[in-house]
């Protein structure tokens, strides 16, 4: 049996707190293991009449990732039948780590990464928890990871630099 | 001929500044001499890039002929590009890179922070995303400067010559023309003279921190901001960087 579809005319219009939820599934597509909403790119959803707006701020400038989570939310509401979606890019205020959900740092961390920190430097290692850690580099495998290393367990880690 | 746009001008010469620095970056890209170089350095042309396609793309808008971020960096000749000399000039060995980074960072930076408190709305929103990312490649170019300077007998020297090749070029950032007075007086972009001094004071701290010598000559090249004369460096990187959509009109991926 093919899934049931709402259209504009038949059924009521889901809620933008079950938009919210929908959007909660689409994982970044980078870090697959937080949503889009985690991340905290997501600013804004409404109704604008028949049309669903919604608002994102892109994470770095130049991050490639950004088209793809807009293609990914995209297909995910067209998916739950919403027809008429409408994305908007918006930069100001920018976007920063503070808007990362607790949801999303503590899987983030389960998952091998650390959460941002505002000392500019992991808490703890991801894996053995230990704080005798150094920095490897800046930078990491995107735009928003950094790589450092535990000195107790000797495991290479990414750390999710806070901006 | 007719006069250009000056709110069109300033936003050439922000987003070429980062277009070209951005491409210069990346011809690192595999070739770094440790892989977090390698990949530090792909992640710092990358935010110039994204930065590129703001101040570009509100270029296009602004213009109004219907040109698009990438019309504006791929189609146009040597001679419309307003990015300063210092942006050109080759990567030489890493040393050299990251000397001509912090040059250009320490300016950039002081630069976003002005604009933030623009008149104009989208460029203070495009400085206050920019600023960010800077704050992190200034951070990261100052310390590489400071440490290869205050470094070993091979980087020192090396360090001390990068700076002695390209501080004549940091003078351009600070020449102010008639397209500076309008937007400093439309309290939408400082003027460039006012940026010297906290420039000149972070420069300072830096170079006695890195143990090197600043020249002592304020001499500086420039034509590359007005696009009277640029240097011969521009038109190769542009062989290589529009190669492509010359050879292949319209191609898209």
């Amino acid at each position: 049996m093919a899934p049931a579809r709402l259209s504009g005319r038949d059924l009521v219009k889901p809620s933008t707190d079950q938009i919210w939820d929908w959007l909660d599934d689409v994982p970044d597509p980078e870090i697959p293991v937080i949503s889009v909403v985690d991340l905290g790119i997501i600013r804004d959803v409404q109704w604008a009449g028949e049309a669903l707006e919604v608002t994102l701020t892109p994470t770095y400038s130049g991050c490639p990732a950004t088209s793809v989570i807009e293609i990914s939310v995209d297909a995910a509401l067209r998916d739950k039948g919403i027809e008429s979606v409408t994305l908007k890019r918006q930069i100001a205020p920018p976007w920063t780590t503070d808007w990362l959900s607790d949801k999303g740092r503590a899987k983030l961390e389960t998952y091998g990464i650390a959460p941002p920190n505002p000392a500019g430097g992991p808490d703890r290692c991801p894996r053995c928890q230990s704080t005798d850690l150094e920095r490897i580099s800046q930078f990491g495998s995107t735009p928003c990871k950094a790589q450092w290393r535990c000195k107790d367990c000797l495991e290479p880690f990414d750390y999710f630099k806070c901006i | 001929m007719s006069q250009p746009d000056p709110l069109l001008e300033f936003l050439l010469r922000m987003g070429d500044n980062t277009l070209v620095l951005g491409h210069r970056v990346s011809e690192w890209c595999g070739k770094g001499p440790v892989l977090e170089e390698d990949i530090a350095l792909a992640n710092t042309a990358l935010d110039l890039i994204g930065q590129t396609q703001m101040w570009l793309g509100l270029a296009g808008d602004i213009e109004g002929k219907g040109r698009s971020a990438d019309d504006l960096a791929m189609l146009r000749d040597a001679w419309e590009f307003r990015c300063t000399l210092l942006v050109e000039q080759p990567n030489g060995d890493f040393g050299q890179t990251m000397m001509r980074q912090y040059l250009f960072d320490q300016w950039h930076l002081l630069q976003l922070r002005a604009l933030k408190d623009s008149s104009h709305d989208q460029i203070a929103a495009i400085a206050a995303k920019a600023e960010k990312e800077v704050t992190y490649h200034h951070e990261r170019s100052a310390d590489l400067v400071i440490r290869l300077g205050d470094g070993t007998e091979e980087s020192r020297p090396k360090m001390q010559a990068a700076l002695d090749l390209l501080y004549p070029y940091v003078g351009e950032f600070f020449e102010g023309d008639a397209t500076d007075k309008t937007l400093a007086e439309a309290g939408i972009a400082p003027d460039p003279a006012s940026l010297r001094g906290a420039f000149d004071a972070a420069l300072s701290t830096t170079m006695d921190e890195a143990t090197l010598t600043l020249p002592d000559s304020r001499f500086t090249h420039k034509g590359g901001k007005t696009g009277t004369r640029h240097s011969e460096h521009l038109g190769h990187l542009l062989t290589q960087m529009q190669w492509l959509q010359r050879a292949y009109p319209g191609a898209t991926w």
